[in-house]
């Protein structure tokens, strides 16, 4: 039994949410309580499953599941000639990172989410778009299978563009819906013509197999545009953030929360095909400056962007939008000395862990503050700045989480944000001092914004119309808690992260021959 | 708002024409061109008919959406569950472990032209099913929230 479940870990990681999530709305019929603890079961063998799943990988090496093979390891059948055939999925450090951040977040949401969304009128397709979203990223994360990972994309379109317009609001939720499906679905097409063209010139869609056999054609370099602007669009970064705004205010916060994490398995999806799909064949120069000058934008614009906001959660979106440009700018500088390998060894890999750490770092307190901003919102009725006041006197343990968020977002020891940011200037200033300076100075703007918003929501006097506003519910502090308490364990012990996750994880992006080796064999 | 005697008796005899044609194309998907999505799309369409034919309210009583809801599931969870079986028969997932066993679906393939053994691919047949099951109450469904926002005067 236990033998059979480790042998099938990742596939029973993508299994168990969607069985859940199909299940559920059977069993809604019964009773909410019913569902309630279904939903809470299910997520909680998803990340039992999951942390097992980043615990092999991490202990095991790469670790390859093959769909409907004779064994789970077997990707090449005897008789096949040499290529791999079958679906299979390939989690190496940089996957199993990525699950552990999609189980973790994924927890403390669906905990969060328990109490923040019972008033809702309808919850039957709720749970089943939340499960089949975390299903959906924990595929794009694993699958070793270009078109795989495009249905995955696609799953997760749809389920979050179900999600985001889930509360209606007269109208304004529905088209914060269609334009982040939209967007998606513009990015699906481009992804999928780009994977038509891989597809037409090598007559394989396994990430390995392609990989071995890409050539930098023009039509290869017309595939990359196709997928970097695909991937780009979807994890919101300028100049195709416009639906981030609309679509982090208005989805529940439980749901932004875990938008979050999407977004961030869009940006495994396109640091996965430039390192691992076409690895030294790019011309990492330009393709790393273009990454680079896409996160340069998105930290800028974004900062920019989200100080004159009124809007809580508006102004928590563009600060999503400015951080992605981080990772942007830290596995950009990363690419662009790919393939020199003194400056890889010298500041290119601590960019690279720098960029990998923050998205971890970024997950966890980017969720922390949604859900605060949630929390706020579930006891106040309104997102708007202009109109909160002296809730620090009500919502106390909000209030601390908030300051814990918002702390960790601009980069203040001892929280994860500094720690990843830290590698990122240092490594930075050693390619380039000017992006390194930009970067300090998104920073500040980003404290100062915070500061702002602190000051409006949680000093001054407790406002008349607030008296009856009480600290937020039980589950969803516990949600809070959990990642709050990652804030500070990955921000006081940041070695520890970045010696057993982190750097596992940077090397596994930039060592290609690793990947093909694990799918394809040594040859 | 119901059409004259004539569709309506059309579309009777259609009816089940349509239905045979789909389960017909979600039977063989392991024979011939189609499938369980091409056939459950097929048995969709008879639905469809039944609105034009008839109206959105004898659809509703036809099928409602409890009902379809409930097939849609059933066909997510048998897919699902056909797939995960195999980890406790202990291959891998999505291994076809009736293939060739003489049990359901289990006959080996004849060497040489045939015409086509329907007792034969293993699970493929069986998730054929499952994928009909909910393409058809799926698109149902989609029918049925489609027309609840038309109002009987506009229509």
């Amino acid at each position: 039994m236990i033998a059979a479940i480790i042998a099938n870990a990742p596939a029973l990681l993508i299994g168990i949410p969607l069985l859940g999530a199909f299940f559920s709305p059977l069993i809604g019929r019964i009773s909410r309580d019913a569902r309630a603890l279904w939903v809470l079961a299910i997520i909680t063998l998803t990340t039992l499953v999951g942390l097992l799943t980043a615990y092999l990988v991490y202990t095991g090496g790469t670790v390859i599941y093959v769909f409907g093979a004779a064994a789970t390891t077997l990707s090449i059948p005897a008789d096949s000639g040499g290529i791999p055939v079958r679906i299979l999925l390939t989690l190496d450090a940089l996957s199993a990172l990525m699950v552990i951040i999609t189980v973790t977040v994924g927890f403390s949401v669906i905990l969060y989410s328990l109490s923040s969304d019972s008033r809702r009128s309808s919850l039957e397709a709720y749970y089943t778009l939340f499960l089949l979203m975390i299903a959906s990223v924990l595929g794009m994360v694993g699958t070793g299978d270009i078109f795989n990972f495009f249905v995955f994309l696609e799953i997760s379109s749809l389920a979050a563009a179900g999600l985001v317009a889930y509360k209606v609001e007269k109208g304004r939720a529905v088209e914060a819906g269609l334009k982040y499906l939209m967007v998606s679905m513009i990015g699906g097409i481009f992804f999928l013509f780009a994977i038509a063209i891989l597809y037409g010139q090598y007559n394989a869609l396994n990430i390995a197999m392609l990989a071995r056999m890409i050539q930098w054609t023009p039509l290869d370099k017309l595939a990359l545009v196709l997928m970097i602007t695909a991937l780009a669009a979807k994890c919101g970064a300028v100049p195709m953030h416009f639906w981030t705004p609309d679509a982090y205010s208005m989805a529940p916060s439980a749901v932004t929360a875990m938008l979050v994490v999407v977004s961030q398995a869009s940006l495994y999806g396109l640091f996965r095909i430039c390192f691992t799909l076409y690895g030294l064949s790019l011309s990492y120069v330009v393709i790393g400056w273009v990454i680079i000058i896409l996160g340069l934008l998105s930290m800028v614009v974004g900062v920019t962007m989200a100080i004159p906001q009124k809007d809580i959660k508006r102004l928590m979106a563009y600060h999503a939008v400015s951080q992605t440009g981080y990772m942007l700018l830290g596995v950009g500088v990363g690419l662009a000395v790919l393939g020199d390998q003194a400056l890889l060894s010298s500041f290119g890999m601590t960019a690279m862990e720098g960029g990998i750490f923050h998205i971890m770092n970024h997950a966890i307190y980017k969720g922390l503050l949604f859900l605060t901003a949630g929390a706020i919102i579930y006891q106040v009725g309104t997102s708007d700045l202009n109109r909160m006041g002296g809730l620090g006197h009500r919502m106390k343990w909000t209030m601390i989480f908030f300051i814990i968020g918002a702390l960790a977002i601009a980069g203040i020891p001892p929280f994860n944000g500094f720690a990843s940011k830290f590698l990122i200037y240092e490594s930075v200033f050693a390619f380039n001092p000017v992006l390194s300076i930009i970067a300090m100075v998104v920073s500040i703007l980003t404290l100062a914004s915070f500061v702002k918003v602190f000051h409006s929501v949680f000093m001054g006097p407790p406002l008349p119309e607030f008296q009856h506003v009480k600290e937020a519910p039980h589950t969803m502090l516990i949600g809070m808690t959990i990642l709050a308490a990652l804030v500070i364990i990955s921000g006081i012990f940041p070695a520890f992260f970045v010696e057993h996750l982190i750097a596992p994880a940077a090397h596994a992006l930039a060592d290609q021959g690793a990947y093909l080796a694990a799918v394809l064999g040594g040859a | 708002m119901r059409m004259s005697k004539i569709v309506r008796v059309s579309a009777d005899l259609l009816y089940a024409g349509i239905l045979i044609f789909g389960f017909y194309v979600i039977m063989h998907g392991h024979l011939t061109p189609g499938g369980g999505f091409q056939g459950g799309a097929v048995i969709a369409t008879a639905l469809a008919l039944i609105v034009v034919a008839y109206s959105y309210e004898d659809l509703l009583a036809m099928a409602g959406k409890l009902r379809l809801i409930v097939q849609e599931s059933a066909g997510l969870i048998l897919f699902l569950c056909i797939a995960l079986a195999a980890v406790a028969i202990g291959t891998t997932v999505f291994a076809n472990y009736l293939a060739n066993t003489g049990s359901l679906f289990g006959m080996t393939v004849p060497f040489g032209t045939n015409p086509g053994e329907l007792n034969t691919g293993g699970v493929i047949p069986l998730m054929n099913i499952a994928v009909g099951l909910e393409v058809w109450a799926a698109l149902g469904l989609v029918i049925l929230y489609l027309l609840s926002g038309v109002s009987e005067k506009e229509a």
